[in-house]
């Protein structure tokens, strides 16, 4: 009883008091969060590079060296750092330094959200040597088997691009160029040809027809 | 709850007989959207863990330094700051598990059950009272993300933490991995929990009744 008549008559801390500690425990968290972004950056973005060179292999077979190239508007250069767009690709070489083909990233929208891909490609023999999803929210079970299914992905593994690439029902695939869908996830099989399709669009008019330089230091 | 409890008792308490999901059906959202497969859970689990357990021991650590008119923006200030931590801590460390939770790290900011938390336990008592709470909720809220996705997981892929259970034959029930499969576990699960306590209500009012008769 007695507290409760203290509370009562205790007196309304003033507005600059309130604002004082909000002021200060945001600035507190604001310091925090500081601290732990910049303590984790280096960790993430090696994190991210070594995804995106991990993926480039993979899309690439037998490629043990990576070139990041840039389009300019007019041709294709080489790119030393800097942040990647969509007019970023990566050229692959073997050992012997070697041109082995590109790999070209290419979105667009899935089942549910934007699916993001990497695919490698061969220019001389104009086909798909490899597929890889960087990023998708496909339903569990169903559409994710867009890299879940071995064989699906397998599909991408020596794939002709011309005319253009043909999703199939499953199990229907006679010719080169065309791709077996996954029963139940036809919309997301479709999507991720349709991905490759529209970046063999944009790129293959771009790409010199001889193999880009030979591979600089550039990033291993 | 009236009657003074220790230490120990608040962290049990949350554990089963006020457990957040099944008892205070707290925390829904990250609750059904994470629990695909046990991995998953357990990860939403331990970040839920630590976000609620820092914060609780802050916020009764600071009682009397916030004042009573603000402290709900001063509570989502330290919620929202740990949450941040546990996001760039798991997104460098574990950028796989990272990528499978995606947006339900930062929602753990909005999980009624943590704030929730703050307002009725962690401002009115003592650190040690604060975080014995903080651990036996946020280890009820693990445990129950722990058996959803843990039943959803093994009836949805036919696997445990990705290891095959059934061998080849096994035809997965891919509804239990979709959200229906969610909602149809966790209503499955409260009926259990709340059948359990009736059970255990009943017993006790038959031993009650057979002391009062036995004592004529």
């Amino acid at each position: 009883m007695s507290t409760d008549l203290l509370q009562q008559t205790a007196p309304e801390p003033g507005s600059t008091r309130l604002v004082a500690s909000l002021a200060i425990s945001g600035f507190l968290s604001g310091l925090i969060i500081i601290g732990i972004y910049v303590a984790t950056l280096p960790t993430i973005t090696e994190n991210k590079a070594r995804e995106l060179r991990e993926a480039v292999f993979k899309v690439l077979p037998g490629v043990s060296m990576m070139q990041k190239l840039q389009f300019d508007g007019e041709q294709v250069v080489i790119k030393h750092g800097g942040k990647d767009d969509e007019y970023t690709l990566y050229a692959g070489y073997d050992a012997s330094k070697r041109f082995v083909g590109y790999a070209i990233a290419s979105e667009g929208p899935g089942f549910q959200d934007t699916i993001r891909l990497l695919y490698g490609y061969q220019p001389n023999e104009r086909k798909i040597v490899g597929m890889e999803i960087l990023e998708s929210r496909e339903t569990p079970g169903l559409g994710d088997k867009i890299y879940k299914d071995a064989a699906f992905v397998a599909n991408f593994h020596d794939l002709a691009i011309d005319p253009q690439i043909i999703t199939v029902k499953k199990g229907t695939k006679s010719k080169p160029n065309q791709v077996d869908a996954i029963t139940g996830a036809t919309i997301s099989s479709k999507a991720v040809v349709r991905i490759i399709n529209q970046g063999n669009e944009r790129w293959l008019k771009r790409l010199p027809v001889n193999p880009p330089p030979e591979a600089g230091d550039g990033s291993r | 709850m009236a009657t003074p409890q220790t230490a120990y008792q608040e962290m049990l308490k949350g554990l089963w007989r006020d457990n957040p999901v099944f008892v205070q059906v707290l925390g829904m959202c990250p609750m059904l959207a994470v629990t695909n497969s046990a991995v998953n859970a357990i990860a939403m689990g331990l970040a839920t863990f630590f976000v609620l357990v820092g914060s609780s021991f802050l916020v009764s650590s600071m009682k009397s330094l916030i004042p009573k008119q603000v402290r709900i923006s001063v509570y989502v200030i330290i919620i929202a700051t740990f949450v941040t931590v546990a996001d760039y801590t798991l997104l460098a460390l574990f950028p796989t598990v990272h990528k499978e939770l995606g947006a339900f790290i930062p929602l753990i900011v909005a999980n009624c059950m943590i704030l929730g938390r703050q307002e009725a336990f962690a401002s009115k008592h003592t650190v040690k009272y604060a975080v014995m709470d903080a651990i036996g909720m946020a280890g009820g809220f693990m445990v129950a993300l722990f058996a959803l996705g843990a039943v959803r997981e093994i009836l949805g892929e036919g696997k445990l933490f990705g290891l095959s259970l059934f061998g080849e034959h096994f035809e997965p029930w891919v509804i239990m991995i979709l959200p229906p499969g969610g909602f149809i576990t966790l209503g499955l699960l409260l009926l259990l929990f709340n059948w359990v306590g009736e059970r255990k209500k009943a017993f006790l009012d038959q031993v009650a009744t057979a002391q009062v008769t036995g004592n004529r």
